[in-house]
């Protein structure tokens, strides 16, 4: 199988080398032709599973809490001025 | 002591035979002796153990508030969060992230007096079947350093094996905890999807992710499972339902009780001599009264590629927040917005989490959807039906925990399938939310076989009788490596 691979890595936002798209190329084909296998089983009437264990929405009370460690958290930030994480220009 | 079980420490704890200072410094001499052979860990948190450790003894003097894992140490996985301490997930992505806050089976275990001793090396993400897709350096397993820990929780089976630690905690989105655990010959438990909380824990794919424990014997994995069981306000898919007492599922009988083994997981692709083990493991459970059906699962073979699709699709929306905003690496030719999304990934994300994003994105994109990420999902249907049917005339599940003994570093990097292959009995587990554990059963080639006892949904406590049944009338659990 093959697949658009320079689509596919700006889909994720992803840079790949040339190399890496060659490799990356022919192992994912490799891994879609063994998925092809589901084809084969029956699955009309089959609905989806997206969780194995019944879910339901859980909601909690709309209520303000302040954030006690917003240094602890913009420590982690590549870049930051302000209490805002900095990111290059997007707008012109 | 350090090769003693939490629960034989625990006595010995109690009754000032030890001090955990003393046993958090047999640990340390251990790690001092044999890490630079097994590379388990990625941090070594020793100053910070030995503090709680002297908290703990402190405890104890007082006989305040004492729990089995109180002055215990504990080896904690890379992927679960440690309040200003590196959490890595074994990404350069993430390689200098300090969480502003605890996961909350972190929480618990210090709140039980458990003692840190460090973070375990994994494959990157969890994505990997032997600890060879880790970003930061290898592990090898203490049986055969030449071969793989099994993965993606390699570091903490390994820590637990060589006596690095006495317990460890790991990860389980398609085997993670089990088949480490049957390489590095410990035992591991997955617990039903929803039993323990996964806040704090770095997510690779929400629906099938689940934190267990990694120890020396069954008695100190259902001691583990009481402390971090239960639900969680902060994770919406922890599950609201009590939390029996799991020591009291350590009975020694299982008569009656109907064991089915999985025809699918004893046939074609099975290492012969591990399917041996494993049939007189078989034998010996119906020595011990149990009576043993044949089960037969059609879907199992459709299940490898159905976690291929669902598995990446889910991490692919989850490791979108990777994007060098908030956190982690950012790169440093970054002029404008998309460049810095698409130089950072890159640079930061090793290959199989490469590959991974890439086959999610690609069966969640348009025109692909419905033939691979819905499919996938109906066959997630088909699979739970399958395990219906088998749980309908049967207690528990037996198969094999992986199809082979650890395999040799380096064999299957290069060709990703056959590495995806070899989870093929502890995929299914996940993609149908079960419990599953894995305990030592056996050797081929000198190297651990484990043997799976899968159980219905919130039904740990049958699959640790029945471990622990297998357990106290076998030695195999007390066979350690030589390093």
């Amino acid at each position: 199988m093959q697949i658009d691979i320079d689509h596919v890595a700006k889909l994720a936002r992803l840079g790949l080398s040339e190399e890496e798209k060659k490799v990356f190329g022919e192992q994912l084909g490799k891994v879609l032709d063994h998925a092809n296998e589901l084809q084969k089983l029956n699955t009309d009437n089959v609905s989806p599973t997206s969780h194995a264990i019944p879910m339901k929405n859980v909601l909690r009370e709309d209520k303000v809490v302040v954030c006690q460690n917003t240094e602890d958290i913009l420590a982690n930030g590549p870049e930051t001025e302000d209490n805002m994480f900095k990111v290059p220009r997007i707008v012109e | 002591m350090n090769n003693k079980t939490a629960h034989e420490l625990h006595n010995e704890l109690k009754n000032k035979k030890i001090s955990s200072v003393e046993l958090t410094e047999a640990v340390f001499a251990q790690i001092e002796k044999v890490e630079s052979k097994v590379q388990a860990f990625v941090t070594l948190t020793k100053e910070e153990a030995l503090k709680q450790a002297k908290a703990a003894d402190e405890r104890i003097e007082n006989n305040h508030n004492l729990t089995p894992l109180t002055g215990i140490p504990i080896a904690i996985k890379d992927n679960m969060c440690t309040k200003g301490i590196l959490t890595t997930c074994s990404s350069k992505i993430l390689s200098n992230y300090l969480p502003p806050y605890n996961a909350t089976i972190v929480e618990k275990l210090k709140e039980a007096g458990a003692i840190m001793v460090g973070k375990t090396n994994m494959d990157e993400f969890a994505m990997g079947s032997s600890t060879e897709n880790s970003g930061l350096h290898p592990t090898n397993n203490p049986w055969n350093l030449n071969t793989v820990p099994g993965g993606s929780s390699g570091g903490s089976a390994a820590a637990v094996a060589a006596d690095e630690c006495i317990l460890a905690t790991g990860s389980d989105t398609g085997g993670s905890i089990r088949q480490p655990a049957a390489f590095c010959g410990v035992v591991g438990l997955k617990p039903t999807y929803g039993r323990v909380s996964r806040y704090g824990l770095v997510a690779f794919a929400s629906s099938l992710d689940q934190i267990g424990p990694l120890t020396k014997d069954v008695t100190d994995t259902a001691t583990v499972l009481n402390i971090i069981s239960g639900h969680d306000p902060k994770d919406s898919t922890s599950v609201n339902i009590s939390v029996p007492d799991y020591q009291k599922s350590l009975i020694n009988n299982i008569k009656g009780l109907k064991i089915g083994y999985i025809k699918e997981l004893l046939g074609k692709g099975i290492d012969k001599e591990v399917k041996v083990t494993i049939e007189k493991a078989m034998k010996k459970l119906a020595e011990l009264g149990a009576e043993l059906i044949e089960v037969s699962m059609p879907s199992f073979e459709a299940a490898v590629a159905t976690y291929y699709l669902i598995a990446p699709a889910e991490a692919s929306s989850n490791l979108a927040r990777y994007d060098g905003v908030k956190f982690g690496h950012r790169s440093k030719e970054a002029k404008d917005l998309l460049t810095m999304y698409y130089n950072t990934r890159q640079e930061g994300f090793g290959t199989e989490v490469k590959r991974r994003i890439l086959l999610g994105t690609y069966a969640l994109s348009a025109g692909y959807y419905d033939a691979y990420y819905l499919k996938a999902l109906k066959v997630r249907t088909l699979i739970k039906q399958d395990f219906d049917k088998a749980f309908a005339e049967c207690d528990v599940l037996i198969s094999p925990t992986a199809p082979t003994v650890a395999f040799k570093i380096g064999e299957k990097t290069a060709d990703p399938l056959s590495m995806y292959l070899s989870d093929i009995a502890t995929i299914p587990v996940n993609l149908a939310g079960l419990p599953g554990i894995s305990l030592p059963c056996g050797f081929s080639n000198n190297l651990p076989v484990g043997l799976q006892i899968i159980g219905k949904a919130f039904a740990e406590e049958t699959i640790l009788r029945v471990a622990f049944t297998y357990e106290q009338n076998t030695d195999w659990h007390k066979k350690k490596p030589q390093l």
